[in-house]
């Protein structure tokens, strides 16, 4: 299968034209949406083992050999992450059907998550630096859609913020890759790798650093450009805002961790140093604000900025271990972080608001909804089973081996402030004397479950079953270590 | 010719920031209309401007214009006249809903699901 690499962006992309001939139709929409991302997953799972076998796989577009046509490549870090997005983009389909309101999901919900499948996909498995702004924006637009969908004042309000944030950082996008076609006149990231150090201008390159790393920094939320995102995550329902925490954010990361490996790894000077600083002050602002705040889903969202910092600090350091650390905490984050929001939008649902105040003494009610919720959150801050550990601890022996001491302190210390806060929310929202719930979706709790719990176990799994994806994951990070690798796959096919 | 294309590239972009950071939704939305105007601009400047033969793949030829700032521009012309549009919308609805398009207006924490 020449063409696989396409299939995880053509499929959701068919299914999302093919529900806008029945938006009346709510059962289809469900149906088709739900066996459409099924597939999705079995077409990535093959695509992951296909470039097990065969190492990294492109497909030129139009046959145009590899700098002049479009090239998607995929190496085994983007096949695996676009196995990621599909898994759970599935959990959280299934979790929107008893979740959201009819009313809401009839306003062309499915086919905006269809369309966020295919821009998340697309700019994970592009090799191509201009494809890459456009699968941004293909992206960006469903996430607009979704983060407006149900028109409440509060959800205009911060949409207009979350909205003007993300057209300057595209049109920013677009002026990087202007300057970067102006110096080195090629749009290939394979070519743009090989070309960019014969050019010897370092000044100009540090500044395209810096402005694909504001580009970058805004949509994952790193420190001083974090700024939109407690606001403008608060408003949607709380099934977007798992897409959003675990998919929007890691695309910006994944744009960091792709162009300094590839275009900038030769200057492992001041641009690298910078990126290292920059994580660790966004995991102590993440920190500070997850500690400070008493509503579940802002505690949540302030441990989105916490592991952005932690999963930067890893790439920044740029040696084989911190990478393999960034990696793997890359994918455990965007799984255990939709799997949390799922089990406090059933919390939200039970309690009928996000404040730690209405919540007390569920574990009475509801033992399955309070364990789950207890091993997931172990499970984040990095208790040895699970899987958030052996991503830290790679990272902080990557960061100690490469001579930091204070990188690896504050990831350590964080994680203890991490457990901390998640369990603020378990004493506060299952100890204590029951309250009386008064959500309008307390009868739900069983539906819900299910999909949240499934998600927990995959997330338990990957961790206890860490041998068994340690392969996977050296082979990812193979390319980022050695991009000459990644270039001749690109390159020489063609 | 691609000095005075760069330095109308800055003059937008320096509109534009001047629009955006006022308080009306209006001046903003037209404030990022004009940024990407200045990265569209600036993409063209980028390729450089020569005059000459058609972009075709031909031998032979010297002196001709490079096809993939145009390509590129085309697309991301689209894409911005997407977003203005929803833009529009979305700050008409905001207006209607929230009775003001003064961004200083629009603080607030309220959570709700």
């Amino acid at each position: 299968m020449i063409n696989l690499p396409l299939l995880p962006i053509l499929i959701p992309l068919l299914t999302g034209v093919l529900l806008m001939f029945f938006t009346k139709r709510l059962w289809m929409q469900r149906i088709v949406s739900f066996l459409s991302t099924l597939l999705t997953i079995g077409v990535s799972l093959y695509l992951v083992s296909q470039v097990k076998a065969n190492g990294i796989l492109t497909v030129t577009l139009g046959s145009w050999p590899a700098p002049f046509g479009i090239t998607l490549v995929s190496d085994m870090l983007s096949a695996l992450l676009v196995l990621t997005t599909s898994v759970l983009v599935f959990f959280v389909i299934w979790y929107s059907m008893t979740y959201l309101s009819e009313q809401h999901q009839r306003f062309y919900y499915y086919i905006a998550v269809q369309f966020l499948l295919v821009g998340v996909n697309g700019a994970f498995t592009t090799g191509d630096i201009f494809n890459m702004f456009v699968f941004f924006e293909v992206f960006l637009i469903s996430s607009y859609v979704l983060i407006v969908l149900g028109g409440k004042p509060a959800q205009l309000r911060e949409s207009l913020k979350y909205l003007l944030v993300n057209v300057i950082s595209s049109a920013l996008f677009v002026m990087t890759v202007a300057f970067l076609y102006g110096i080195i006149g090629t749009l290939n990231m394979a070519d743009i790798s090989q070309k960019i150090s014969e050019i010897n201008q370092p000044g100009i390159l540090s500044v395209i650093a810096i402005l694909f790393l504001v580009v970058f920094g805004l949509k994952g939320a790193i420190f001083p450009l974090y700024f939109w995102l407690p606001g403008s995550y608060q408003v949607p329902p709380t099934p977007v805002l798992a897409l959003f925490g675990a998919l929007l954010t890691k695309v910006g990361v994944y744009g960091i961790l792709r162009t300094y490996s590839l275009f900038f790894s030769n200057e492992i000077g001041i641009i690298h140093s910078l990126l290292g600083g920059l994580a660790l002050a966004t995991i102590i602002i993440g920190v500070i604000g997850a500690l400070a705040t008493k509503d579940a889903k802002q505690i949540l969202i302030y441990n989105i900025i916490v592991a952005v910092g932690v999963i930067l600090y890893g790439v920044s350091v740029m040696t084989r271990q911190s990478l393999e650390g960034a990696v793997f905490y890359l994918l455990h984050d965007m799984l255990i972080k939709a799997a949390l929001f799922l089990l406090v939008g059933i919390m939200i649902g039970i309690a009928g608001s996000s404040r730690l105040k209405s919540m007390g003494g569920m574990i009475k009610a509801y033992p399955l909804l309070g364990w789950t919720y207890f091993i997931a959150a172990l499970s984040l801050a990095g208790i040895p089973p699970f899987s958030g550990f052996i991503g830290k601890l790679l990272i902080v022996r990557g960061g100690i081996e490469a001579g930091d001491l204070v990188g690896p302190f504050i990831v350590l210390a964080s994680s203890l402030l991490v457990l901390y806060s998640v369990m603020q929310i378990f004493i506060r929202g299952f100890w204590g004397t029951p309250k009386t719930y008064t959500g309008s979706r307390r009868h739900l709790v069983k539906q819900l479950l299910a999909p949240s719990i499934l998600l927990v176990m995959i997330t338990v799994a990957y961790g206890v079953g860490a041998e068994a994806v340690r392969p996977f994951i050296t082979q990812a990070v193979d390319p980022l270590v050695d991009p000459s690798l990644y270039i001749q796959a690109v390159l020489k096919e063609g | 010719m691609e000095i005075i294309m760069a330095i109308a590239a800055g003059i937008l972009t320096m509109c534009a920031v001047y629009l955006i950071l006022s308080k009306s939704i209006l001046r903003i939305i037209i404030g990022t209309g004009l940024l990407s105007h200045a990265a569209h601009l600036l993409v063209m400047t980028m390729g450089g401007l020569k005059t000459g033969a058609a972009p075709v793949l031909e031998d032979g030829v010297t002196k001709y214009t490079d096809p993939l700032p145009q390509a590129l521009v085309l697309t991301a012309i689209v894409i911005s006249f997407g977003v203005t549009a929803f833009f529009l919308v979305l700050a008409y609805r905001a207006y209607q809903e929230l009775g003001t398009d003064n961004i200083e207006e629009m603080k607030g924490t309220d959570t709700n699901d």
